[in-house]
């Protein structure tokens, strides 16, 4: 295995009383895809969340054990929780531009983090649109609602946005499941681009999707990590029954 | 960190205006009290509040501070603005939820929202210049009167009893009327047997918010009520004048000094209570219907 | 149902009675308005609306009073707004759900229901005597705003929690801070609800007489500056129909009020409608 980027030990969570992650460890290697399958609420949203600490925002959620990031654990209690957003950036499954322009929702974080210029804000957002594959749709019309772009180019904006404040990691949490055939097509090709530059973790329900982009694929259950490996072998020859039995399809 | 620093002190910030609320009626709490308890304890309590005289500038003999009759006016105006406006407003609810024609509601509803916004002190004055010389013509008395007060009040509380018995009707399930109406009850049937007891919580609590409201009103009343610190008599008569307890206020604050000023303040204590008290029956009562209905 | 009329006539006669109970509600606002207008237009003249009042307002005009007004609407705003915001976005978006923020709902819903005379009075005794304001417009603007306040928190706080989460957490995911969220997505699409909030707020502050009575004076010179005291335009009117100064121009001035009243609530309404159709720009 390559480089590792984030690494998981024993990593539990708790909503309330209810366990939702039971010893999670893997490793996530840096400048691949690495893609999170298993049914419906086995907790892969909730393991990805872990990973920039959305779960902050959740009352009542404690996490134990460990999650290493450029060797320093998540979870300690002097980590700045809002570098390490802007390290592990996130892109949410319904496409959530903000009711501003364009141009505004790419340039909303290199804002937030400083920067002013014109001229920079515009290079940032032009770089950050080609990189999402929307430069050529919308670089005539800057200034108009992000919210009259179609399902497909809100979520390349959302990933545009996402990218333009320079993460290390990308973490996609169902990015597709609202869009049709195309535009799903063409946020997995813009994927396969994506991992040149950054390490990328996708939570998915489509199987053919997961073998189509990752290179690596964990598969979840209740909560625990039955299997993670190559994704050419979880899909091609698994260990596991359980997760044969939910590539084929035969539950799930 | 300076990020951290500067966020811990904007919520600082926030958290000072979110307390203001709560530091300004303990403020008026606390300054009712300062500058009313001290009358209420001379005149010892039962007195202040179940003594028959106000007379806070005696010619002769010492001044007498009973605000009983107040009290009762208090009520009474608005009890009376209740029995007009609350079969009058889930008429106009049931209206507008049950049989208006879309045109009607929209000009029903666009009506109420102007009734909210005219000043009280406007509907006191119309009160003053229409109701009073027409009931002095019609029904005799002075015309400054009870029934008066409790009409321009009726007025006032006529837009949220309205709203609000809308509001409950409308969240009344539609199963309820269809199958009401399925098994061949007439639409006021319906009405009457179905969807009023359903919405029956709502509209209580509606109508003791207005009572609170009614009795903290100021302006309307006090162009109208004649303002005589005496009980009707007979107790019944709604032609008599009366004088509620913000309009004691209201009337005498600008000249009174020492104990008289106290003794409005105490009225003032007397009034926060009472419409406390209401508004929280209110509140408890909304409350519980939602629980039910979640 | 009586067995004396059959369920369909009660259905009927019910129905005649609700149409009639609508048409009364309607027929009493015509008339309250229509008699105002018929009474007072005749009053209503530049010189009424831009010349100072003589003999006690029973003739000339009444711009101090609608000056004294607007001045008083200034001094409520600036200090309810800010607080007002300041607070619903403390209750909606900072409070952790604890007795704390019980408390401060609790205090929010108790000063909304505080009877506007007695703030008059709480007015009167801090404002005016502890604090040494007098009766000015300071004290009465601030008077007001112990009336606004609870409104503006309270439309304020839903707006805010209309702003769909999505938001937040997008932003959140960027590495924005809580307050960078607050201030850059939340508010700005919070932003229609509370100004069409805060103006209504104005249109019910406007009116108001009681918490003015005995907290901003009743002079009626100009005003110069925040220490001296006004009439409003509500107090005007009460003075002028109690007293017996002068009913025509107490319609007139009712009329001036009333349409203050009205622009104020028809701007709040053309302002919803302008940003349904727009979106925010940062
Ligand atoms: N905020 C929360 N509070 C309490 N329990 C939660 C919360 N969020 C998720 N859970 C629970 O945690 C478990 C894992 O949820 P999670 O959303 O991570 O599943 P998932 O694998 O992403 O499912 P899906 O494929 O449907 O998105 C579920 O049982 C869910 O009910
Ligand atoms: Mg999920």
């Amino acid at each position: 295995m390559s480089e590792i980027e984030i690494e998981s030990k024993d990593l539990n969570l708790w909503y309330g009383t209810a366990q939702a992650l039971k010893e999670i460890t893997m490793a996530v290697p840096t400048k691949k895809v690495t893609a999170i399958i298993g049914p419906s609420g086995c907790g892969k949203s909730t393991f990805i969340r872990c990973i920039n600490r959305m779960n902050d925002l959740i009352k009542d959620c404690r996490v134990t054990g460990e999650l290493l990031f450029e060797g320093m654990n998540i979870y300690d209690r002097d980590v700045d929780v809002v570098t390490l957003r802007k390290k592990i950036g996130m892109v949410f499954q319904k496409p959530n531009p903000f009711p501003m322009s364009i141009y505004d929702n790419v340039a909303y974080g290199p804002r937030l983090h400083g920067v002013k210029e014109r001229e920079e804000l515009d290079r940032i957002v032009e770089v950050s649109l080609k990189a999402a594959a929307l430069w050529d749709e919308v670089s005539e019309i800057p200034d108009r609602s992000a919210l009259g772009l179609s399902g497909g180019q809100q979520q390349r904006l959302c990933i545009a946005r996402t990218l333009a404040v320079e993460p290390n990691v990308v973490l996609f949490d169902e990015p597709c499941s609202a869009l049709d055939p195309i535009s799903t097509a063409k946020i997995e090709d813009l994927i396969n681009n994506l991992k040149r530059d950054y390490t990328i973790v996708i939570v998915t329900h489509n199987m053919q999707q997961a073998a189509r982009v990752s290179d690596y694929t964990a598969f979840f259950l209740l909560g625990e990590i039955i299997e993670f490996g190559k994704t050419k072998q979880i899909f091609e020859m698994p260990d596991k029954k359980s997760t044969e039995d939910y590539i084929t399809g035969r539950f799930g | 960190m300076n990020r951290k620093i500067s966020e811990k002190l904007i919520e600082m910030l926030l958290f000072a205006s979110a307390a203001t609320a709560i530091i300004i009626v303990a403020l008026i709490l606390i300054f009712l009290v300062k500058e009313g308890l001290p009358i209420i304890t001379k005149v010892g309590i039962i007195d202040f509040c179940l003594g028959m005289r106000w007379n806070p500038i005696a010619m002769v003999g010492d001044p007498t501070y009973g605000i009983f009759p107040m009290i009762v006016g208090s009520f009474y105006v608005a009890i009376g603005s209740l029995v007009l406006a609350v079969p009058f407003g889930i008429a106009c609810a049931v209206f507008l939820a049950e049989i208006a024609p879309s045109w009607a509601r929209s000009l029903l509803k666009h009506s109420i929202e102007l009734l909210v916004g005219i000043p009280s002190v406007i509907l006191g004055f119309v009160g003053l210049v229409l109701l009073v010389p027409f009931i002095k013509d019609h029904l005799g008395g002075w015309g400054f009167s009870i029934l008066a007060s409790s009409i321009i009040l009726a007025i006032m509380a006529l837009p949220r009893i309205i709203s609000i018995s809308d509001d409950a009707i409308r969240a009344v399930p539609m199963d309820y009327r269809d199958a009401s109406l399925a098994l061949g009850a007439t639409h006021w049937y319906t009405i009457r047997k179905v969807i009023l007891p359903s919405a029956r919580s709502g509209i209580v609590a509606a109508v003791i918010l207005a009572m609170a409201t009614s009795i903290g009103e100021t302006m309307a009343v006090l162009m109208v009520a004649g303002n005589v610190s005496m009980l009707p008599s007979p107790i019944y008569d709604i032609l008599d004048p009366v004088r509620p307890m913000t309009s004691n206020i209201a009337l005498e604050m600008s000249y009174a000094t020492g104990d008289h000023a106290c003794a409005l303040f105490a009225t003032g204590i007397v009034l926060f209570i009472v419409v406390a008290v209401l508004n929280a029956i209110s509140h408890r009562a909304l409350k519980s219907r939602m629980g039910v209905e979640r | 149902m009586s067995a004396l009329i059959s369920p369909v006539t009660a259905d009927k006669a019910a129905k005649v009675v609700l149409w009639a109970s609508a048409g009364i509600a309607l027929l009493i606002l015509a008339v309250i308005l229509g008699y105002i207008v018929v009474q007072g237009v005749h009053v209503i003249s530049l010189s009424f609306l831009l010349g100072s009042p003589r003999l006690s307002g029973a003739e000339g005009g009444i711009l101090p009073a609608i000056v004294g007004t607007f001045w008083l609407m200034v001094v409520a705003m600036l200090s309810s707004v800010p607080i007002g915001i300041g607070a619903a976005i403390y209750l909606a978006e900072y409070a952790p759900k604890s007795a704390v923020t019980a408390v401060i709902s609790f205090g929010v819903e108790c000063l909304a229901g505080v009877p506007s005379i007695v703030i008059g009075l709480f007015g009167y005794a801090f404002l005016s005597i502890y604090l040494g304001f007098g009766f000015s417009v300071l004290s009465g603007g601030l008077a007001l705003m112990f009336m606004v306040l609870p409104w503006i928190v309270r439309v304020s706080e839903e707006s805010i929690k209309t702003v769909p989460n999505a938001f937040r957490e997008a932003s959140l995911a960027l590495g924005a801070t809580k307050w960078q969220t607050v201030r850059r997505v939340v508010i700005p699409s919070a932003i229609p609800g509370i100004t069409t909030g805060v103006i209504l707020g104005i249109g019910k502050a406007i009116g108001e007489t009681a918490v003015i009575m005995f907290t901003a004076g009743s002079s009626l010179l100009m005003p110069m500056s925040l220490f001296d005291p006004v009439r409003a335009l509500p107090y005007h009117i009460y003075i002028l129909a109690s007293e017996g100064i002068s009913d025509p121009m107490a319609y007139g001035s009712s009329i001036v009020l009333l349409v203050m009243v009205l622009a104020i609530n028809l701007a709040a309404i053309a302002i919803q409608r302008h940003y349904g159709r727009h979106y925010v720009r940062n």
